[in-house]
C-alpha cells in the first residue's frame, strides 16, 4: 500500500503524467530518472505524456491481490503513449473479449487503491477504450 | 463581463435500467419509470469517486478554457459524497491538474447544491479582482438506501467551471439565492446512507425553493420565461424540473437540453451544473439560459447565463456532455452496481 | 602485482587451510582495473571451483518444517554429500523471509542453526535469481581464494503467509510504484509477455501448454519434486485462468524448500577425495562459466517485451568463459516459473531462434530423449519453486546429471550443463555452465 510520504512523491508521476526527457539525446523516460541509461547524462528537463495511445500488450487477471480483488476480473496492458514511451495500467470501461493490441485508449483519471476502510485513497490513471 | 471561460463534464460510463433495481425489491418498473420520468442511472465503478470526476470534468474545462492552470486562484468541489470525511477533494484536483501551490481551495457541501455554490463563490472572487481564474465543480457518486425510492435515482457524474474575466464563452448576468431551514432530506454524520422526508421533500422543499429562486431572478432581472432560449433546473427525478419549469411558465422545448435525469439519474452536485454543460454544448451566441440549482436543507441558487461568441471556438475542445452520455455505456446487473458501490458486507 | 589479492590469485603454490577463513587486510585498496580483470578465466588463472556435494529437500508444503529446519536439511545433505566436515563460508539465496516469516538477518540464523560457529555467511537477494546470485557469490569467494570451501544455500519457506500474502511477497520483485501499485501481478506480467509473443511470433496456447506438461513428466521421475503426477495439455488449456492467457497449470507453485550445493578449488577437492574413497566415485562436476546481467526492473520500460536481455546477456558471459555455445550443452535447468518463461528464456540462451521457442517443447526437443532436455528435474513447474532455493537447486539436479545419478530421468552421456536462474520478470539473471571433469 502507498504511504502518505510515497503519495505525495509520486503526485507528478501518477497523477500529472510527468515524465523526463534527457536534454542530451532527448530520450524521454517515464517517470522520470536521475541518469540516462542509454547516454548517461544526468540533466532532463519535465514534460507531461499526452493521455492517448495504445495497447502493445494485455492481460486479464483473474486471480488478484486483495487490495484488488473486488475489481477482478480486470484488464492491464502496458499503454504506448508515444514511440517507446510506455506505462503499465488497467484497462477498464470495455468489454475483456474486445481488448486488442494496438487499440487506442485514453487515460482517465482514477481511484487506483485504497489502504483499507481508514487509509488513503491513491489515484492514477487508467486506460479505456477510445 | 465575468462569466464561464470553460466548462467541462464527466459521466461514468456504467448505468443500471429501473427494471433491474425493480426486479431486487420487487416493484412495478414502469409505475417508477413514468413516476420519476428516468430509464437508467450512471453508476460509479469502484475505482471512480467524486475526486476522479472531478479532475476528469476538471480537465475538459481546461481544454475549453485553454488557460495555464497556474492561472487558477480558487478550485472548489461541492459534493456531498466526498471520499474523506476529513482532507479535501479540491486538493487533490488542484495538484492533478497542475494548479499548485498558489491556489485557494475547500470543499463544499450543501446537498444536491455544493456545486452551483462553488459557481457563486468562484464567480464573486474573480469579479472582486482578487484572481485572474477560479475553478467550480460540482460532483457526486451518491447513494440511496437499499430498496428506497432514491436507489432508483441517485447516481453520478459531475461537471466543472472556470469562471474568469476574460475571453468568457458564457456571461453572468445575474444570480440569486433563495434559502430557508427544511430538513427535507439529510445525513448524519457516520451514517452511510441519506435519510429523507418522503412527499415533504416536494412541495414544501423542492418546488418551494426552486419556484423562490427561478421568480426571484427573473423579477431582478426583469425578465419572463420567453426571454430564455434554455431552462435547466436541479433534476432530483427526471418529473420534478418539468413540473417546475411548467409552473414557472416554460416550455418543455426549453427544458429538455438540459435535462439529463432521465438517462443519467440524479448526479445531486453534478446535477443542474451537468445540464448547463449539456446546454452550452449546442447553445448559439446571444442565447440566454436560466440555471436553478436545488439543495435539501434547503435551498436554490438562481444564475442567468448569456452565451457569447466565444461558445462556438470552445464547444468541440472538449467531448460534449450528451455525446459521452451516450458513449461506450455499460449496463450493469444489481449484484455488479451492489459490489461497486459497497452494498455488500464482505467483512 | 604487490597488491596482496592479485598475490593470492597468481600464487598456485599457496597452502590454504579451508578451515580457516582469511580477512583481507584493511589497508589494501583496489585499483578499479584490477576488479574488472575478474570477469575472465584467462586472468584468473589455474583456479578451478567444482561444486562437491549437493542436497535438497523435496518441494512442497512443508508443514512441520521451519525455514532453519528446511535449510539445514538440505545443508547437511550438502555436507554429507560433499565429505567435509566444516566450511569456510556461506552464502545464502532468500528472496523474502522478512515477508514471508517476519524473519530477516537469515544468514547468521542458518549458520548457527547448521552449527558453524562464526563463520562468515551472508544473504544474497535478486528476488527468484537470489539462489543464482548466491552461487556465484560463492563462485567467486573461491575462485578469489578467500575461502577454499564455500556453502551456497537457498531457502524459501513460503507456506506460512496466506496465498495472499505469498501473491504480495513475490509481487514485491515486481516495481512497486509503477507496476504492483496498479494491481498487476506475476501472472500477469508474464502473461503480458505470452500475449506479445504469441501476438508477434504466432506461438500458440498449446505450445505453451507443453511446457508444462514437459516438465511435468520429468517431475514425475523426479523424487524430490513438489508434483509428480503427468498432465496433459488438454488439462493445461483447460485448467482455471489465472491472467490470459496464463492459467494455473501454466504457473509454478508456492513452494517451499531449500537446496545447498558445496563448492571448493579441485586441489582441495582431491584432497579430500583422496580421504573419502566414495567420492572418488563421482565425477567432479566443475563450473567453467558463470554470468550474471540485468535489465528494466518494470516490464513495459523494455523496447522488446517478448526479449529477456538481461538472460542473453549472462549466458553470453557464460559461453564466453566456458568457451562453449549453445550447441555446447548437453541439458540445462532454466527458469521456467511460467511456461512462456521457458519459451523466451530458450530464444534468450541461442537454444531456440528468436520466436521460435514455443516450437521447442512441442516438437520433443527439450524432452528427455530430446536433443538438449530442459528442466529434467521438472523445472520449477513440477519441482516446486521456493523461490530463493531455486537457483541453487537447479545447480543441484545438473550436478546430479552430470555425475549420472538422476535415475529414470538420466541424460545419456551428460557432459556440460547449464543453469538459468532470473528474476521478476527477467531483470535480473544468473546463468552457469558445468562440466563434469
Amino acid at each position: 500500500m502507498i504511504t502518505p510520504a510515497e503519495y505525495v512523491r509520486e503526485i507528478p508521476a501518477h497523477h500529472r503524467l510527468e515524465a523526463g526527457r534527457c536534454k542530451k539525446c532527448r530520450k524521454i523516460y517515464y517517470p522520470a530518472r536521475q541518469v540516462c541509461p542509454e547516454c548517461q547524462a544526468r540533466e532532463f528537463e519535465p514534460l507531461s505524456l499526452p493521455r492517448e495511445g495504445k495497447i502493445v500488450t494485455f492481460t486479464v487477471i483473474r486471480v488478484a491481490p486483495s487490495q484488488f480483488s473486488d475489481q477482478a476480473p480486470y484488464a492491464m496492458g502496458i499503454v504506448e503513449v508515444q514511440p517507446g514511451v510506455r506505462l503499465l495500467t488497467q484497462v477498464v470501461d470495455c468489454d475483456l473479449d474486445k481488448i486488442e493490441i494496438g487499440m487506442p485508449v485514453s487515460l482517465e483519471f482514477r481511484k487506483i487503491q485504497e489502504d483499507g476502510e481508514k487509509g488513503v485513497l491513491a489515484y492514477g490513471v487508467k486506460a479505456v477504450p477510445r | 463581463m465575468i462569466g464561464i471561460v470553460g466548462y467541462g463534464a464527466h459521466v461514468p460510463r456504467r448505468r443500471i435500467k429501473v427494471e433491474e433495481i425493480s426486479k431486487v425489491w420487487g416493484t412495478d418498473a414502469d409505475s417508477y419509470k413514468s413516476g420519476l420520468v428516468l430509464e437508467e442511472k450512471s453508476v460509479p465503478s469502484s475505482d471512480e469517486d467524486t475526486i476522479s470526476i472531478s479532475v476528469e470534468a476538471a480537465r475538459n474545462a481546461l481544454k475549453r478554457a485553454g488557460i495555464d492552470p497556474q492561472k487558477i486562484g480558487a478550485i472548489y468541489v461541492g459534493s456531498e459524497s466526498h471520499p474523506y470525511a476529513v482532507k479535501p477533494s479540491g486538493t487533490v484536483v488542484a495538484d492533478a491538474i497542475g494548479a499548485t501551490p498558489e491556489v485557494h481551495c475547500a470543499d463544499f457541501e450543501f446537498a444536491c447544491k455544493a456545486g452551483s455554490e462553488a459557481m457563486f463563490v468562484t464567480m464573486a472572487l474573480v469579479k472582486s479582482g482578487w484572481m485572474e481564474y477560479a475553478l467550480a465543480i460540482g460532483a457526486d457518486t451518491s447513494q440511496g438506501k437499499p430498496g428506497d425510492a432514491l436507489e432508483y435515482t441517485a447516481s453520478a457524474g459531475g461537471a466543472a467551471f472556470i469562471m474568469g474575466g476574460k475571453n468568457v464563452l458564457a456571461e453572468i448576468e445575474h444570480t440569486y439565492s433563495f434559502m430557508t431551514d427544511t430538513p427535507d432530506f439529510w445525513r448524519r454524520e457516520y451514517q452511510f446512507y441519506p435519510e429523507h422526508a418522503g412527499r415533504f421533500t416536494g412541495e414544501p422543499a423542492y418546488f418551494k425553493h426552486v419556484l423562490g429562486a427561478a421568480n426571484g431572478i427573473m423579477e431582478r432581472a426583469g425578465m419572463k420565461p420567453q426571454d430564455f432560449t434554455f431552462a435547466v433546473f436541479h433534476q432530483p427525478n427526471g418529473k420534478f424540473p418539468l413540473r417546475a419549469g411548467k409552473m414557472l411558465g416554460f416550455s418543455r422545448s426549453q427544458m429538455e437540453t438540459g435535462l439529463l435525469c432521465p438517462i443519467i439519474g440524479n448526479t445531486y452536485s453534478g446535477s443542474s451544473p451537468l445540464g448547463l454543460t449539456a446546454i452550452l454544448d449546442i447553445a448559439k451566441p446571444g442565447d440566454r439560459i436560466l440555471m436553478v440549482s436545488y439543495g435539501s436543507g434547503s435551498g436554490s441558487d438562481g444564475f442567468i447565463w448569456k452565451v457569447t461568441e466565444r461558445i462556438r471556438e470552445a464547444q468541440d475542445r472538449a467531448p460534449k456532455t450528451r455525446e459521452m452520455i451516450a458513449k461506450g455505456k455499460i449496463q450493469v446487473d444489481y449484484g455488479t452496481y451492489a459490489k461497486y458501490r459497497g452494498k455488500i458486507k464482505t467483512g | 602485482m604487490d597488491y596482496w589479492i592479485v598475490g593470492l590469485l597468481m600464487d598456485s603454490h599457496l597452502t590454504i587451510n579451508p578451515f580457516i577463513h582469511q580477512s583481507i587486510h584493511p589497508s589494501i585498496h583496489y585499483p578499479k582495473q584490477m576488479m574488472l580483470n575478474f570477469k575472465t578465466t584467462e586472468d584468473t588463472v589455474n583456479r578451478e571451483v567444482v561444486i562437491l556435494g549437493v542436497g535438497m529437500t523435496r518441494g512442497g508444503e512443508h508443514w512441520g518444517k521451519s525455514l532453519r529446519q528446511l535449510f539445514v536439511e538440505a545443508a547437511l545433505a550438502a555436507i554429507d554429500d560433499a565429505g567435509v566436515d566444516r566450511i569456510g563460508s556461506m552464502y545464502i539465496g532468500c528472496m523474502s523471509s522478512g515477508l514471508f516469516n517476519g524473519q530477516e538477518h537469515i544468514a547468521s540464523l542458518m549458520a548457527d542453526y547448521l552449527g558453524q560457529k562464526h563463520v562468515p555467511a551472508t544473504r544474497v537477494e535478486s528476488a527468484c535469481a537470489s539462489g543464482g546470485a548466491a552461487l556465484r557469490m560463492g563462485f567467486m569467494e573461491v575462485l578469489s581464494g578467500l575461502n577454499e570451501v564455500v556453502l551456497v544455500g537457498g531457502v524459501e519457506k513460503m507456506t506460512d503467509v496466506s496465498t495472499d500474502g505469498a501473491t504480495y511477497a513475490l509481487s514485491t520483485a515486481a516495481d512497486q510504484t509503477y507496476e504492483s501499485f496498479y494491481g498487476v501481478t506475476f501472472p500477469g506480467l508474464y502473461a503480458m509477455i505470452a500475449r506479445a509473443h504469441m501476438h508477434r511470433y504466432g506461438t500458440t496456447r498449446k505450445q505453451l501448454a507443453e511446457v508444462a506438461v514437459k516438465n511435468h513428466l520429468h517431475g514425475s521421475m523426479n523424487p524430490f519434486a513438489q508434483y509428480r503426477q503427468k498432465i496433459t495439455v488438454d488439462e493445461v488449456i483447460h485448467s482455471t485462468a489465472v491472467a490470459d492467457p496464463l492459467n494455473i497449470l501454466d504457473c509454478s507453485p508456492i513452494t517451499d524448500g531449500a537446496s545447498a550445493v558445496i563448492l571448493c578449488s579441485r586441489e582441495i577437492a582431491k584432497k579430500f577425495a583422496n580421504g573419502n574413497p566414495s567420492l572418488r566415485e563421482k565425477p567432479l562436476v566443475k563450473i567453467t562459466g558463470s554470468g550474471q546481467a540485468t535489465d528494466t526492473i518494470a516490464l513495459h520500460s523494455r523496447q522488446d517485451i517478448t526479449e529477456l536481455r538481461a538472460v542473453a546477456e549472462a549466458a553470453q558471459q557464460a559461453y564466453k568463459m566456458a568457451g562453449k555455445k549453445p550447441g555446447d550443452i548437453h541439458l540445462a535447468e532454466v527458469h521456467d516459473c511460467f511456461t512462456i518463461a521457458e519459451i523466451c528464456v530458450l530464444e534468450a540462451l541461442g537454444v531456440a531462434e528468436k520466436g521460435q521457442g514455443g516450437k521447442a517443447a512441442e516438437s520433443g526437443y527439450t524432452a528427455l530423449g530430446g536433443r538438449m532436455p530442459v528442466n529434467t528435474s521438472g523445472g520449477l513447474k513440477a519441482k516446486g519453486h521456493p523461490v530463493g532455493a531455486t537457483g541453487v537447486a537447479q545447480a543441484v539436479e545438473i550436478v546430479h546429471q552430470l555425475r549420472g545419478e538422476a535415475g529414470d530421468r538420466q541424460v545419456k552421456n551428460a557432459r556440460v550443463g547449464l543453469t538459468q536462474n532470473m528474476g521478476g520478470t527477467g531483470g535480473s539473471c544468473v546463468v552457469h555452465i558445468m562440466e563434469a571433469l
